[in-house]
């Protein structure tokens, strides 16, 4: 999404207060579907490298002017808190535009929305992770409890603070990068809790999840506060968005998967599967992806669809995967691996029985 | 009906009343059930104790964290779960007992199930029977009766299935070390083979529905490729690594097998018995002499009964030699199969 450095370069002149519901949700609400794609688009480019969104931004550049018009329009009924000094947000954005999360702290996130307590309308607890040169990587989570009424937000910062520390022990590598809260609004609030954090990391980030499933959608944003305004006048705050990534490390990318299976189950309970009945299921994955290759290639050929290179390429590839070998050779190879593991099985089956045997003797 | 625990983090009060409300609730289940009869595990845990394992356990040091949740019946339902730092060389200010104390504390204000029910550890090519484990586990068993420890597979996992399993002690062993008698006897006398040390108890995984359609968001959002590495055909090196442990396992068990041998040779060799008989003979013949007759020497200090050598031992390795075996014919089992679908995709193709 938009840089930073893009609205105070062309800003519409009314320093918009900070809650500026109107901008964050523009692109989440109905009435605005021309920037409501825009969020969409971004995300999927997740594959791509990070250093590759400079285009996804520059594509959602323009839909963010439609997004920054409306803002001025719900006018400044909210002129008490936002305008915060200065000095309090220092410099540039330090990690660039990306953020990558981990599928961990949204599972913590909403698992903790699950437990609030009665009366709370959302949660609230502290980000943490690494920076470097591109992105900020989010790692780790924790809630922190506070309350919020009508005109006050108390936060427990001593218990953030202790909480940090414990987590520390175990990966000192972790900084507090912001902050997360559930819901799909930017409050007033929001800004006071902002700026608590603002003093624990240089420009923290923020992380919605939208968890009362707004447009049928869990909205998972993220936004870093930019000063705005006429300079020399009061500055009021603004959340601009940031791209979302996911980052998932291999493992976690095949626990994510096994638990995605409990929503086709009914009681929403899956058992761990084992031996053959993983290599069954692994293999019906690629039977369906296979048969969409095939109901596109047969598309083409009926000419419902039309024919395009690169995917041809692929599949040309795809099919040459399967090693043209001299059929006696590949007989040779299959029969000694066979043996081989047939060998190994005899041999672990050997031994079973010899420590039964052992144990059968030391008894006697 | 669930137990939700409000004690405070005295685990003897919540284990008293833990197996007051598992008995009421079972009823028919004899002294020797077990109390667990299978383990539901939040898909949250899962994922924390894979990061876990990412970030601060590469190589072969295990990572270590605590389970918590709450027992339903015959059910252990696990919903959270934190790490625990990794012993450092410095950790002599680092008081093990009162992170966790200062852990559960916080949780609990965020209201997160604060009862103690586990502990998960990672393995290394699934070498865990150890006796490290074997007491750590017996403290937790002994101090709340449904507790597991997760044996948590990384390398298994990154070969493209999870692999957790839920192990508990078995009431047999538990009570050998409840006595801390670890000798043969004792031993034998509870009848204990290395296949009733542990007994697994199945796994479930549970996600609630909010989390569900979390995994629908992430799963349009975040088209990352699916990598196939279940169906890999080059997995040589991790059975190498198998069996190489396995060998090293096979080679202390028959050290210590060499042991007993050569106990139970001594013990048969022992003279004793001969020496008693020529005392006896001697003392005859002084007696018949009108001489007094020797004092009957301390038998015991001339011949030191050779020491019976540890059995707990030699059940820990035959339990993991165990292990190794199942895991080894559980990846053959599957490398069979993956051969004969590439035999049958290259028939295909000639």
């Amino acid at each position: 999404m938009a840089t930073p450095a893009v609205p105070a370069g062309s800003p519409p002149a009314t320093p918009a207060p900070a809650p500026t519901p109107a901008v964050v949700p523009a692109p989440a609400s109905a009435p605005a579907p021309a920037p409501a794609p825009a969020p969409a688009p971004a995300p999927a480019a997740a594959p791509a490298p990070p250093a590759a969104p400079a285009d996804p931004a520059a594509a959602a550049a323009p839909p963010a002017a439609p997004g920054q018009t409306p803002a001025s329009a719900p006018g400044p009924a909210q002129t008490s808190a936002p305008s915060l000094p200065g000095p309090a947000l220092p410099g540039p954005f330090p990690g660039g535009r990306v953020v990558r999360l981990h599928p961990v702290i949204l599972a913590s996130i909403v698992d903790s929305y699950e437990r609030r307590n009665e009366g709370a309308a959302r949660v609230i607890g502290t980000l943490l992770g690494t920076v470097d040169k591109h992105s900020v990587e989010v790692t780790n989570c924790f809630s922190v409890p506070h309350n919020e009424s009508e005109d006050e937000v108390a936060v427990d910062m001593e218990f953030a603070k202790n909480m940090y520390e414990l987590h520390k022990k175990v990966s000192p590598n972790e900084l507090i990068l912001g902050w997360y809260a559930t819901g799909h609004d930017i409050t007033e609030h929001s800004v006071l809790i902002h700026e608590y954090y603002s003093r624990e990391a240089p420009n923290p980030i923020h992380l919605t999840v939208d968890t009362s499933l707004q447009n049928g959608r869990m909205g998972i944003k993220a936004y870093v506060s930019t000063l705005m305004g006429v300079p020399g006048r009061t500055m009021g705050v603004m959340f601009t968005p940031l791209t979302v990534k996911y980052a998932y490390y291999d493992t976690e990318r095949i626990g994510v998967d096994l638990i995605m299976k409990t929503c086709f189950s009914p009681n929403r309970v899956i058992g761990l599967s084992s031996d053959l009945q993983q290599v069954g299921g692994a293999s019906a994955r690629i039977q369906d992806a296979l048969s969409t290759v095939l109901q596109y290639a047969e598309d083409v050929l009926s000419g419902k669809v039309s024919a395009d290179n690169t995917v041809g390429r692929f599949l040309m590839s795809l099919v040459n995967q399967v090693p043209k070998i001299v059929p006696d050779d590949f007989e040779t190879m299959l029969n000694s691996n066979i043996n081989d593991l047939l060998m190994v099985t005899y041999l672990a089956n050997l031994t079973q029985s010899q420590i039964a045997l052992n144990e059968k003797l030391v008894n006697l | 009906m669930a137990s939700r625990k409000e004690g405070t983090g005295s685990t003897a009060a919540s284990s008293g009343s833990t197996t007051g409300a598992v008995g009421k609730g079972k009823g028919k289940g004899g002294p020797g059930d077990s109390a667990v009869k299978q383990v539901q595990i939040d898909g949250l845990v899962v994922l924390k104790i894979i990061k876990h394992y990412q970030e601060e356990g590469q190589g072969t040091e295990v990572v270590q964290g605590v389970l918590l949740g709450l027992v339903v019946e015959d059910r252990l339902e696990i919903t959270n779960c934190f790490p625990f730092p990794q012993h450092t060389e410095d950790d002599a200010e680092f008081d093990e007992v009162q992170y966790q104390m200062e852990m559960m504390r916080s949780l609990r204000h965020v209201n997160i199930d604060h009862l103690h029910v586990g502990w998960y550890q990672s393995t290394y090519y699934g070498s865990f029977v150890t006796r490290a484990l074997l007491d750590s586990q017996f403290s937790y068993q002994h101090a709340i009766e449904e507790s597991v420890v997760l044996i948590y597979d990384p390398i298994k996992t990154a070969q493209g299935s999870l692999s957790l399993k839920a192990y508990r002690l078995t009431p047999k062993l538990m009570e050998v070390c409840k006595e801390k008698d670890f000798s043969p006897e004792a031993l034998k006398k509870a009848n204990i083979t290395f296949e009733h040390m542990f007994e697994e108890v199945p796994i479930v995984i549970k996600n609630s529905h909010l989390i569900n359609v979390l995994m629908w968001e992430l799963e349009k959002k975040s088209a990352v490729a699916d990598k196939h590495e279940l169906l890999s055909l080059a997995s040589s090196n991790h059975l190498g690594k198998n069996l190489q442990l396995l060998m090293d396992r096979v080679d202390e068990m028959s050290q210590d097998i060499v042991k007993y041998n050569t106990y139970m040779r001594n013990t048969s060799k022992q003279q004793q018995q001969k020496h008693q008989q020529r005392r006896q003979q001697e003392n005859m013949q002084r007696q018949s002499r009108g001489e007094p007759p020797l004092p009957e020497e301390d038998l015991s200090k001339l011949f030191k009964p050779p020491q019976a050598p540890a059995r707990m031992d030699s059940l820990l390795i035959a339990g993991q030699i165990n292990t190794y075996c199942q895991n080894i014919k559980e990846f053959t089992a599957q490398n069979l199969g993956k051969l004969f679908m590439a035999q049958a995709l290259q028939e295909y193709n000639n």
